[in-house]
């Protein structure tokens, strides 16, 4: 991995998954390069299945069977990745499982408290995952990735199929957490309307092997982008939809 | 409301417990025959094998032996289930020579024991534990390849380390399967210790069985293989049902 200006580099030449059983083998990415700049909102869209996932994997690191290569600025940039679904240990309470990313002696630690203040699981902190709501297993899956202060973040659908207030709260937990340290994120959503909200550069994959189609910065600035009338013309702009 | 269900859990099973003593005595008084005494006959040898303290001694010496053989099996065991469960080229390989040892009497591997260790608790606790482990292997296989695909990633992604990631991720998901292994490890065990006992040993329950079955003493035996499940029973309610309550709690 070689040093790069921009916080990240990304390029795939081709992403396949071998044929298995009745399945022939399935070609999902091609030829995709992209190079992000650093404490950039970078939102990914694009048809169910066409491979938002297998990227972000890939980026993570947890997918190195492709053909291509992914470069970090600096080689011990901090990664956290909030999967589509929780993915919370369910034998370990919810701060516990806030605190076992970090070691020992992390100073970090005792940031925890506050951090469950924050997104309003003080509460629940001693409560198995399995026993509160989904949005709050989001929540803490949220807080286990920032509380790390990653300098990349990836997130996948991560305010998915929670009720509206719910998400819009999540939403302005992570500008509020944006705003305050501001990171590298990648963040995947079919959401048009969140994507515009939150994002200041829209990526949309798309086809058979899917490569980037469109690449757009948003043209919104922060105070505007609770507007919705404002948030309405981007998306129009961006998506020409209504 | 846990309290009311295992209260109602101890009273369904005393009362069928009483319902089969009941069953036993009238069918003892009906029967009249020497071979089939009534529980009060047993209890009264039961309490003389008490006072003269050969209840306890041999309850003990034999306990100790299943309490030895069953650590050693679940061992071994989980440690040749888990390499096999996460390993495919170790599992292929394996795999058949599991079968054949799953499929071994039992009365062979007694009995090669002793031709090979002589009769000596070694040889005996050996026996037992090669008895258990194919079945504790198998079991733990399962666990270990049901693992979670999304926690082990999600462990990778938060630099759990290997460490971390065995306590925090891997055993937890592994404990039922651990629970499983050790409940059926218990039961089979002390059955084959009694077997081991008889054919080759100088103290224990099988040892006193052996005895009563020369003399016919029907009460006798009795005596003993209640007094055993009682000791299985206890373990089972102080032992084994506190640990799974404890692993089980963050269920829903
Ligand atoms: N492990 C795998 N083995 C084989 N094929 C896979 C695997 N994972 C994903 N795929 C295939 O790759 C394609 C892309 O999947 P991916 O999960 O990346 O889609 P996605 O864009 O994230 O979809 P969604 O929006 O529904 O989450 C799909 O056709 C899927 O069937
Ligand atoms: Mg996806």
């Amino acid at each position: 991995m070689a040093q790069v200006s921009t916080a990240l580099e990304v390029e795939v030449l081709s992403k396949t998954f071998p044929a298995v059983a009745k399945r022939s083998a399935n070609r999902v990415l091609e030829n995709i390069k992209l190079a992000i700049e650093p404490e950039s909102f970078v939102v990914l869209t694009g048809p169910s299945g066409c491979g938002k996932s297998t990227l972000l994997n890939i980026i993570a690191g947890l997918d190195d069977d492709f053909d291509g290569e992914v470069r970090f600025q600096s080689l011990d940039a901090r990664r956290a990745y909030i999967f589509q679904s929780p993915r919370l240990l369910p034998w370990r309470t919810i701060e516990e499982n806030i605190l076992l990313p970090l070691k020992d002696d992390d100073p970090r630690r005792a940031k925890v408290p506050a951090m469950l203040e924050r997104v309003g699981l003080a509460e629940a902190a001693d409560a198995y995952p399995e026993r509160v709501s989904l949005g709050m297993q989001r929540r803490a899956s949220l807080a286990r990735g920032f509380i790390l202060e990653p300098d990349i973040l990836l997130m996948d659908e991560p305010f998915v199929s929670l009720d509206d207030p719910t998400a819009q709260d999540l939403r302005k937990l992570l500008i509020d957490l944006y705003k305050r340290r501001p990171t590298t994120i990648l963040f995947v959503t079919h959401d048009r309307s969140e994507a515009v909200m939150l994002g200041t550069r829209i990526l949309r994959l798309d086809g058979g092997s899917a490569t980037i189609v469109q690449d757009e910065v948003v043209q919104l600035r922060s105070q505007d982008r609770s507007d919705p009338g404002k948030v309405r013309a981007e998306r129009a702009r961006i998506f020409a939809d209504v | 409301m846990l309290e009311t269900l295992a209260n109602k859990r101890a009273v369904w099973s005393l009362g069928s417990l009483i319902v089969l003593l009941i069953f036993w005595h009238v069918a003892a008084e009906l029967l009249q025959h020497r071979h089939l005494p009534t529980p009060v006959a047993v209890f009264e040898t039961f309490l003389r094998e008490v006072r003269s303290g050969d209840l306890i001694y041999h309850v003990w010496v034999t306990l100790i032996r299943v309490v030895i053989s069953f650590i050693v099996a679940m061992l071994i065991g989980s440690a040749i289930g888990l390499v096999m469960g996460r390993m495919e080229t170790v599992n292929r390989f394996f795999d058949s020579w599991l079968i054949f040892f799953l499929n071994l009497p039992a009365l062979v591997i007694i009995v090669l024991c002793y031709v090979w260790f002589g009769l000596n608790d070694m040889a005996a606790i050996i026996a037992v534990a090669i008895n258990k482990i194919p079945n504790v292997a198998v079991t733990v296989r399962e666990g270990a390849r049901a693992l979670s695909r999304d926690l082990t990633e999600m462990a990778e992604i938060y630099s759990f380390g290997r460490t971390k990631t065995l306590r925090h991720v891997i055993l937890p998901q592994m404990a039922p399967f651990f629970a499983a292994a050790a409940r059926t490890g218990l039961s089979l065990i002390w059955k084959i210790v009694l077997v081991v006992e008889l054919f080759g040993l100088s103290a224990g329950v099988g040892v006193r069985i052996n005895e009563a079955y020369h003399l016919f003493d029907v009460p006798m035996i009795l005596a003993y293989a209640i007094a055993f499940i009682v000791v299985v029973q206890l373990i089972e309610m102080f032992v084994l049902q506190p640990i799974e309550a404890r692993v089980n709690r963050w269920r829903r």
